[in-house]
């Protein structure tokens, strides 16, 4: 539960509940994006944040965004896990 | 040097590994702690260690919230899961975790209804869907996590949902780091910061480790590369004798912090005076509970939920390994009455708990130390 994963945001849902559909590793589901998307910052579709519990944490650069998944995917297991857990939720 | 071929960036990891080497003090012996489960594991998954010098040791702290929590906490989730009318939501990592008397799978198997979900959202959907039963989310984790509870709690506020309440284990990191270096058991030299919790917190939390007690930080990222990098920021500091918060992680944390993440957090909750850890007993507003505005939301007073210590089996020895004062492999049951598949400690069930990363991980390279491969 502790990793944070990169995904990129495909679309903006709804700007009240400050949902957004994110691609994680081709996994799209719905997340909140309350703490990346208010009066200090705002995030666009094609943007990647870091993921946590269905959270947008932060923004990322896409490089950014490309070195972690490539070190989330050598860790294996664990990854594999968050994705499996990803693809049962259903936030809406 | 093994596993350096592994990292994407293995010339630079040679660099930076030779560079810590040659400001080594081949007369001193360092103590570096990182506090953050999430580095535990990647020291062991990619053999940090083989590529420190001997004199440097990494200490692991207790940054892992499901090592932390105390049996008691454990016990008065199962108890409350237990209930008829509850739909008890948690976690993956929470299943295995041992109570006194079996962990929520077990329950679950014998009836219980135990759900495991990504996000507390998904709990508060199931909520939704089931407004004839009582809904609980059993919330751990440290600042990390917290703010996705109080934005969950927030949502269930304003649909005035009546049937989810949460049972509040969020715990802080500021408090225990304070507490081991209060502590006569172990010297520090210095420590690496935790990288997500700190895209929440920011890093002015961790001043009181200069200011305080003359301890160097360093905000590390979670690729091996960070965590190298960050070992070298804290051994220049000990080399020339500086001792600040540094921002090894910057391209992600912001000195600062996640300000929405904190005003919400301010508003859904309040510190407790005081909260039981494992391995490290009670500390002083290290752990936080629902807010009086969300008292109708706390599943503590729903199901007034008694506060039972319940001391950690005999042969169990995580406190230690917790407090940094034992390493995994010195544990009297590690490997044997404790392994990942039957847990007798939390240390062993988290995949982020130093036990179960130097089992599943850290073996293999001791066992090649001890054959005399390394090198």
């Amino acid at each position: 539960m502790c990793l944070g994963i990169p995904g990129r945001i495909v679309e903006i849902l709804d700007e009240d509940l400050l949902l957004a559909k994110a691609d994680v590793s081709g996994v799209r589901r719905n997340i909140n994006i309350g703490l990346v998307h208010n009066e200090d910052e705002k995030i666009e579709v094609g943007d990647w944040v870091l993921i946590h519990v269905g959270f947008a944490m932060s923004h990322l650069n896409e490089a950014e965004a490309q070195s972690q998944l490539q070190a989330l995917e050598e860790i294996g297991e664990a990854y594999e896990q968050e994705l499996e857990e990803l693809r049962a939720s259903q936030i809406e | 040097m093994k596993y350096v071929d592994e990292f994407r960036n293995g010339e630079l990891a040679r660099a930076v590994a030779a560079e810590i080497a040659s400001i080594t003090d081949p007369g001193r012996h360092y103590k570096l702690m990182e506090i953050c489960g999430g580095h535990t594991h990647t020291i062991y998954r990619h053999g940090i260690k083989d590529l420190l010098p001997d004199q440097v040791e990494l200490v692991h702290g207790p940054g892992c919230p499901v090592c932390v929590l105390p049996m008691g906490r454990v016990d008065e989730g199962i108890a409350i899961a237990e209930r008829p009318e509850v739909i008890f939501t948690c976690f993956g990592d929470m299943m295995r975790v041992p109570g006194s008397r079996g962990n929520l799978l077990e329950i679950k198997a014998e009836g219980a209804d135990v759900r495991m979900v990504y996000s507390p959202l998904d709990a508060l959907r199931i909520a939704r869907e089931n407004p004839d039963r009582e809904v609980v989310f059993y919330a751990i984790g440290f600042e990390t996590t917290a703010p996705s509870t109080a934005l969950t709690l927030q949502r269930a506020k304003k649909e005035s949902l009546e049937n989810f309440t949460v049972f509040c284990n969020h715990v802080t990191i500021v408090p225990p780091v304070r507490a081991l270096l209060d502590s006569p058991d172990l010297r520090l030299d210095a420590f690496i910061g935790p990288g997500h919790v700190s895209t929440v917190i920011g890093c002015r939390p961790y001043g009181f480790m200069p200011e305080d007690y003359g301890k160097p930080c360093v905000v590390a990222g979670f690729e091996p590369l960070d965590l190298l990098q960050s070992v070298l920021m804290l051994m220049h500091q000990l080399r020339d004798g500086r001792c600040e918060v540094e921002n090894q992680y910057s391209r992600i944390v912001p000195w600062e912090g996640n300000l929405a993440a904190l005003k919400s957090m301010a508003e859904v909750f309040e510190l407790r005076p005081y909260f039981e850890w494992r391995g490290l007993g009670f500390i002083a507003q290290s752990a936080l509970k629902l807010s009086e505005a969300y008292a109708d939301f706390d599943a503590e007073l729903r199901y007034s939920v008694p506060g039972v210590r319940v001391a950690d089996p005999k042969a169990c020895q995580c406190g230690e390994v917790l407090k940094g004062v034992l390493k995994p492999p010195e544990c009297k049951v590690f490997g044997t009455a404790c392994t990942p598949e039957k847990p007798l400690g939390a240390l062993m069930v988290s995949s982020e708990g130093a036990c179960a990363a130097y089992y599943n991980f850290g073996r293999k390279s001791y066992e090649k130390v001890e054959i005399g491969t390394k090198g």
